[in-house]
């Protein structure tokens, strides 16, 4: 198990060290996707399965999805099209895609060997619920507080947007 | 099979928040800047979890959904100011709008 999370960490920092050097926006992204899906890993090694799922959901479903979109709607145009050319080309693929495979072998090596760990007391979704919604009342209240505030503060300033 | 020593998730956690932190100072893109920050908030939030897989508590991982939360927010904010950047100056550098009331 101790393998599988070195080799997970070292595709989480390499993934990083790309995204902050990549000068194309879209495999930056890719790249971040890659790095958010190996935390994910090490989530799930770490006895918190759900908190990967989240992680793959929120994180690198939703959120990057909407830093997609974003790109989208700059690239509104005639030169789009060269763009989209110049991204569709495969030589810009090979790094993505063999972080992604490591990842994915070694995902199907934990699921098989049974590494999910048995051992290392893992915490149920039940349990993170029970708090969620006994002491940590107020600060589920106050978590939907701030994304109504967000809701509101992305309506007012994009309001003026084309 | 003993489990993942503490001490190497939360070196992980310290790179991967030291790159956030490289990232938001080194790039002058508004786009790297929200990734970066992105990436800080991760760590946070790896390291949450480490603590809480460590003493067998359900808190680390409740904090972990505070992060996301916030981390949601906060990007949802952050991209439609690179929006409202972009129509006003046709850039996404963040030193455009370095002039206030401009």
């Amino acid at each position: 198990m101790s393998l599988l999370f070195f080799i997970a960490a070292a595709i989480a920092v390499v993934a990083t060290l790309l995204v902050i050097t990549e000068l194309n926006t879209v495999h930056a992204l890719l790249y971040m996707i890659v790095s958010l899906l190996s935390v994910a890993f090490i989530f799930f090694l770490l006895g918190a399965p759900f908190i990967a799922a989240l992680e793959v959901i929120i994180y690198a479903g939703a959120i990057m999805v909407l830093f997609v979109f974003v790109i989208m709607m700059l690239n509104l145009g005639p030169q789009s099209i060269d763009q989209e050319r110049q991204w569709f080309n495969l030589r810009s693929w090979p790094g993505i895609a063999i972080l992604a495979a490591i990842l994915l072998v070694e995902l199907f090596l934990a699921l098989r060997s049974g590494a999910t760990p048995a051992n290392v007391a893992q915490l149920a979704p039940q349990q993170v619920a029970i708090s969620l919604f006994g002491p940590y009342l107020l600060g589920v209240e106050l978590a939907s507080v701030l994304l109504l505030a967000g809701l509101v503060g992305v309506y007012h300033i994009g309001r003026h947007l084309r | 099979m003993a489990s993942i020593p503490m001490q190497y998730v939360l070196i992980l956690s310290a790179m991967l928040f030291s790159l956030g932190l490289i990232g938001l100072i080194a790039r002058r893109n508004i786009f790297f800047t929200l990734l970066s920050i992105e990436i800080m908030l991760n760590a946070a939030g790896l390291a949450f979890v480490a603590a809480g897989a460590r003493w067998a508590q359900a808190d680390g991982q409740v904090m972990f959904m505070f992060i996301l939360t916030m981390a949601a927010a906060e990007v949802s904010v952050g991209l439609v100011l690179l929006l409202r950047l972009y129509q006003q100056f046709k850039t996404l550098d963040v030193d455009a709008a370095k002039d206030l009331n401009g």
